[in-house]
């Protein structure tokens, strides 16, 4: 089962506010994905916890329901 | 799974990552990768020239599902340096491409022979 663009940003932004998102669906197949996001929150944390943020934001669903999302984070 | 099989599976990884200063847990193995971003890894830590011990995930159900418990981490591949979580596809790559990584092994006294 695939989740839209729209699903994703919105648990993000659910998690994390003031996240700016861009997503982009890598092969128009609703299932490999990869995102930027952008958020003040991430400073002072580290890149395995910042991914971790927003793994946990996605609720379970990656690795599961979404197969593939590649990350990039970013403070500003 | 079952606790005595559970706990047994992560005696493997305990001893993986501590009798091992690299350790790679991916699906398929070095030579034959069943994944573009396990290859992806496989790809930086050769050009890199370290040492490194892998783990086919493929290989067992309880070890694919437990990792991820273990590690806290949703997916696979995912790199582990000196007993350390370094990360998984994205971050590792991110760390190559501004040679971060290569600081990292250095810093931990692991020999490198970048290509």
């Amino acid at each position: 089962m695939a989740m839209t663009k729209n699903e994703i940003e919105i648990l993000i932004k659910e998690s994390i506010p003031d996240a700016l998102v861009t997503i982009e669906d890598l092969k128009g197949d609703g299932d490999h994905y990869s995102a930027t996001v952008i958020s003040k929150s991430f400073q002072g944390i580290s890149r395995v916890m910042q991914h971790k943020m927003i793994y946990d934001s996605l609720k379970g669903k990656m690795g599961n329901e979404l197969h593939a999302l590649m990350l990039k984070t970013r403070t500003e | 799974m079952n606790d005595i099989k559970k706990l047994d599976v992560t005696e493997n990884i305990n001893n993986e990552i501590k009798s091992n200063d690299i350790v790679l847990f991916m699906k398929g193995t070095p030579a034959f990768p069943m994944c573009g971003f396990s290859a992806a890894v496989v790809q930086i830590l050769n050009d890199i020239g370290v040492k490194y011990n892998t783990v086919n995930v493929l290989d067992s159900d309880e070890m694919r599902e437990r990792i991820k418990e273990f590690s806290n981490w949703p997916t696979i591949p995912q790199l582990y340096v000196k007993e350390e979580f370094v990360g998984g596809c994205d971050i590792v790559k991110e760390m190559s491409e501004n040679n971060e990584l290569l600081d990292l092994f250095n810093s931990k006294g692991i020999e490198t022979n970048p290509s």
